[in-house]
């Protein structure tokens, strides 16, 4: 069956950081940096990682597991303003089917001599990929996503 | 603007590591109680809090069995909760997951090269 559907959704995610603001936004700004936790996910290859960060410039991530099937996220940065405020819109695509975009906002607070941080994400997701196998499939991710974030906290 | 109040519940449940702890441990299977107190450092009521916590978000129940009190993961919590939007938002908790442990690598690092090299900037 071939539909056609889209779906919107705005989460947020907030957390406190131990690291003060400055080291937070280089994290993000820096593509040496951002490679050592961005596109990290166990047993995954990255295929490509460019990160031109300025308003207006571009980043490019393509990867997935090894011999199955690729994913690639583009993205354009239209607002940032150091170690407070970036603001970007990504296109995500999973075996070259567009899956998704979105409008991601990162704000940055100094907390003491931490970070407060608050991510929002608004995004359509298209096309209904989201289908029952793949709801069921989302239990096994996400439980499998759990047990990495555990197995990093170490 | 939340769409999904089920989830905020659920993510808001998963804030937390011990919680984090004991639904890894629960989807290996049933445990009781003392079981999940068992690899945390905390008392059982405290546990029994976190518990508590994770019942309300719909992700466990628990049961007596006589005087042992059981919990199991609740698959159809995840099941119902909406697939990419669950996963796109695991995505980035996994994401900031890994951002927080780069961070505190680097700051390792700070504190080993000022104890052999000349001081280098705080920021």
């Amino acid at each position: 069956m071939n539909t056609t559907s889209a779906q919107h959704d705005t989460f947020v995610i907030e957390r406190r950081l131990a690291s003060s603001p400055a080291r937070v936004f280089a994290a993000f700004a820096d593509q040496k940096k951002k490679a050592r936790w961005f596109g990290c996910v166990d047993g995954w290859e990255v295929a490509e990682h460019t990160l031109d960060f300025r308003v207006g410039g571009r980043e490019v991530w393509r990867g997935g597991p090894p011999g199955d099937t690729p994913h690639r996220n583009d993205t354009y940065y239209h607002d940032i303003v150091p170690d407070e405020r970036i603001v970007w819109s990504y296109a995500m695509q999973v075996g070259g089917r567009r899956i998704s975009v979105s409008l991601a906002t990162l704000e940055l607070s100094p907390d003491g001599t931490g970070t407060q941080m608050r991510f929002i994400e608004q995004g359509v997701y298209l096309d209904g990929h989201d289908g029952f196998a793949e709801r069921e499939r989302g239990t096994k991710d996400l439980l499998d996503n759990l047990e990495r974030a555990l197995r990093e906290e170490g | 603007m939340l769409n999904h109040p089920a989830l905020d519940l659920v993510f808001a449940a998963l804030a937390d590591p011990s919680r984090r702890t004991m639904v890894e441990r629960l989807s290996r299977g049933p445990a009781s109680v003392s079981d999940l107190a068992q690899p945390l450092d905390m008392s059982l009521p405290a546990v029994m809090q976190h518990l508590q916590v994770l019942e309300t978000s719909g992700l466990v129940r628990s049961e007596k069995t006589g005087r042992v009190r059981m919990c199991r993961i609740e698959p159809k919590a995840f099941a119902t909760a909406e697939g990419w939007f669950t996963k796109r938002r695991a995505s980035w908790e996994g994401r900031f997951d890994r951002l927080e442990a780069f961070l505190a690598e680097e700051d390792a690092e700070d504190a080993r090269s000022i104890g052999t090299t000349k001081p280098r900037r705080r920021s």
